[in-house]
């Protein structure tokens, strides 16, 4: 397995006033999954349910506070430094907003060599490298691009840009967050392309990280529906999509139009309320205050375990109860 | 055509720039009747921000050119000079919800005391009745009473996009335009508002121009749909022919690129960027990019009737 998350959680402390603690904002709360080589999974779930502190977290960039992740076996939560620049080759990070994930007063060539630099690769071979990135990422002719600064490029063209940095140390992970949120629909296509076309060339894991279920569909193998800090449904794509069984993913799936003219007229069922806050979840099931099938008594005050109702098709949701976890 | 709403004709926004002349919106004629929605679509840089500017007259300073009618309930209003413009037009005739204006909410006042503004400005209201009013259109569009009190940071961002659209809904006029209004929420959050908004058109009978990049959610209100590529209209259709089988080249590639949920095939990209609306390319502005272009495209095409009413503005249906 690439790479195993065991149990992972990632808590923000909130200090209050000078000493004392407030109380911990649990963004990840208890998150297993794996993710094999040349697996594209996408965590969809809303603003605020812990995706971009999960991204961050396998990213290195945040510790866990509790649980375990490894990446080709080694234990990556306890890592020390060297360990972890070692792990950062490894994985490729994708931000949301290309534009802002660039640095706005450096060349093409200067954003792309500046990782090849930090990371001891000589100068030569350097060139090389920066070449055979921009080739693939499909900036071409490279001589028009590698002397241009970011706001030159088009929305698409500066996404690009952004993948073939990721791309520049052969990763084995790419975490893209919200990779396409920012570019027009006709543009998002031709990016999720070129991923999808990266990922079968180099055997790439990918971890999408986004709120629209129907762009990536097409792009991954597995969805994780996430929802106040923990994943409460994993399952292949055309399983989640065409059985549901987690009533937060049905009610995200009922949400989500597809561009017909009908829709105009009838409305839509959306679950009443807002998503938890995760500094004071509710107890029990995290969805139960929103939740249309509630079994009072269990819901509300017994943290429901992971069940496994249909092969290879988990949930984190009472109603399976019956069906061995 | 005098029973409509909103006529624009003609209407063209050019911008002076140091690079030339932006012709951000250049003619363009449709029509809009009350309790409708009309979804205007198209990608970033086409220029519909700059034509729901350019109907409520919120002009920038380097305006090169600024022509054309608008006629509501028949009275030409770009005749109107600014001051009449502001009294009796903008908000009390037309009102806007800006791209992202949930964040442009005033951090230090109350959100009832900005939904309030504009009843007291306008319509002098005493404070007392003008609150009640508040309280009314909050309920409308889904803002808890005891929110009335609470200042912009302390709602989330689907309950601040409510408080927005209370704004614009306050006078209770006749039209409004969104712009963007649900692109920077969540699924749900969206889903709900545009129930919202489908709650408005039918209780209140206001008509709304949505200006939107997503198609899918734009299908959720829209009677009516006009595509706009490079700074016109290239086509108008009612929305159930418009999303059962579009018209132009363009329409037929930007629905392709949708991805759908519940059906299998894989999105398409459309090849090329779309041209600049400084230098846009002679004849009809698609061309570079269109798979169906023939001989007579490097003529500016017309927007052409068809019998069912619709308009597409390319030869192939000359």
């Amino acid at each position: 397995m690439l790479l195993s998350v065991r149990n992972l959680h990632t808590w923000y402390e909130l200090r209050q006033r000078m000493f004392g603690r407030a109380g911990y904002v649990r963004a990840v709360d208890g998150v297993t999954f794996d993710l094999a080589e040349g697996e594209a999974i996408a965590v969809v779930g809303e603003s605020g349910c812990g995706k971009s502190s999960l991204a961050k977290t396998i990213l290195g960039l945040y510790r866990p506070t509790q649980g375990e992740f490894f990446f080709q076996g080694q234990p990556m939560h306890a890592a020390d430094r060297r360990t972890l620049r070692w792990y950062r080759r490894q994985v490729g990070f994708v931000q949301q907003d290309p534009y802002g994930a660039l640095p706005p007063f450096m060349t093409v060539h200067r954003i792309l060599e500046e990782p090849l630099i930090i990371h001891g690769i000589r100068k030569p071979q350097r060139q090389e490298r920066i070449h055979e990135v921009l080739e693939e990422v499909r900036l071409v002719p490279i001589e028009d691009f590698i002397g241009k600064f970011p706001h030159m490029l088009s929305g698409g063209q500066q996404q690009r840009l952004v993948i073939a940095r990721a791309m520049l140390l052969r990763p084995k992970l790419i975490v893209a967050d919200e990779p396409v949120s920012m570019l027009d629909a006709s543009v998002r296509v031709e990016i999720l392309d070129l991923l999808r076309t990266l990922q079968t060339a180099h055997r790439l894991a990918v971890l999408y990280i986004t709120h629209d279920l129907s762009a990536v569909r097409h792009y991954a193998e597995r969805i994780f529906v996430m929802y106040g800090g923990r994943l409460v449904e994993k399952a292949m794509v055309a399983d989640l999509l065409g059985n549901p069984l987690h009533p937060y993913t049905r009610a995200l799936l009922q949400a989500i139009p597809d561009a017909d003219a009908a829709n105009s007229e009838t409305y839509r069922q959306i679950p009443a309320g807002e998503p938890p806050s995760l500094l004071n979840p509710p107890p029990g099931c995290r969805f139960h205050p929103r939740c249309p099938l509630v079994i009072a008594g269990l819901c509300d005050t017994q943290e429901p375990p992971e069940f496994e109702p249909e092969p290879l098709h988990h949930t984190l949701c009472w109603l399976y109860r019956d069906e061995k976890p | 055509m005098n029973d409509g709403l909103l006529q624009v004709e003609s209407l063209r926004l050019h911008y002076r720039t140091t690079t030339g002349v932006v012709q951000a919106v250049d003619g363009v004629t449709f029509a809009l009747d009350q309790q409708q929605a009309l979804a205007v679509l198209g990608e970033s840089g086409c220029g519909k921000s700059s034509l729901a500017r350019a109907i409520l007259r919120l002009l920038p300073r380097n305006v090169e050119a600024y022509d054309g009618r608008v006629r509501l309930h028949g009275m030409d209003v770009m005749a109107l000079d600014e001051g009449r413009f502001r009294r009796e037009v903008r908000w009390r005739q037309i009102s806007i919800v800006m791209q992202a204006a949930m964040n442009a909410l005033n951090p230090v006042l109350r959100v009832a005391d900005q939904v309030i503004e504009p009843l007291l400005v306008h319509q002098g209201l005493p404070r007392h009745d003008a609150l009640a009013c508040v309280g009314e259109v909050f309920h409308m569009v889904g803002v808890p009473l005891d929110f009335m009190g609470r200042y912009a940071f302390e709602l989330s961002g689907g309950m601040r996009q409510r408080v927005v659209l209370a704004m614009a809904l306050i006078l209770n006029p006749p039209l409004v335009l969104l712009d963007e209004p649900t692109s920077a929420l969540d699924v749900l959050t969206q889903a709900s508002i545009m129930n919202v908004l489908k709650r408005i058109k039918r209780d209140t009978g206001t008509s709304f121009m949505l200006i939107t990049h997503d198609i899918a959610t734009s299908s959720e209100l829209a009677d009516q749909v006009a595509v706009m590529y490079a700074g016109q209209l290239v086509e108008i259709s009612d929305a159930r022919r418009f999303f059962g089988a579009p018209l132009h080249p363009y329409s037929q590639k930007l629905m392709a690129s949708v991805p759908r949920l519940q059906r299998g095939e894989r999105p398409e990209y459309i090849a090329g960027r779309p041209p600049s609306l400084i230098d846009p390319p002679r004849g009809c502005r698609f061309t570079p990019r269109c798979p169906k272009r023939f001989a007579k495209c490097d003529q500016d095409p017309p927007l052409i009737h068809i019998e069912d009413g619709r308009q597409v503005r390319c030869w192939l249906y000359n």
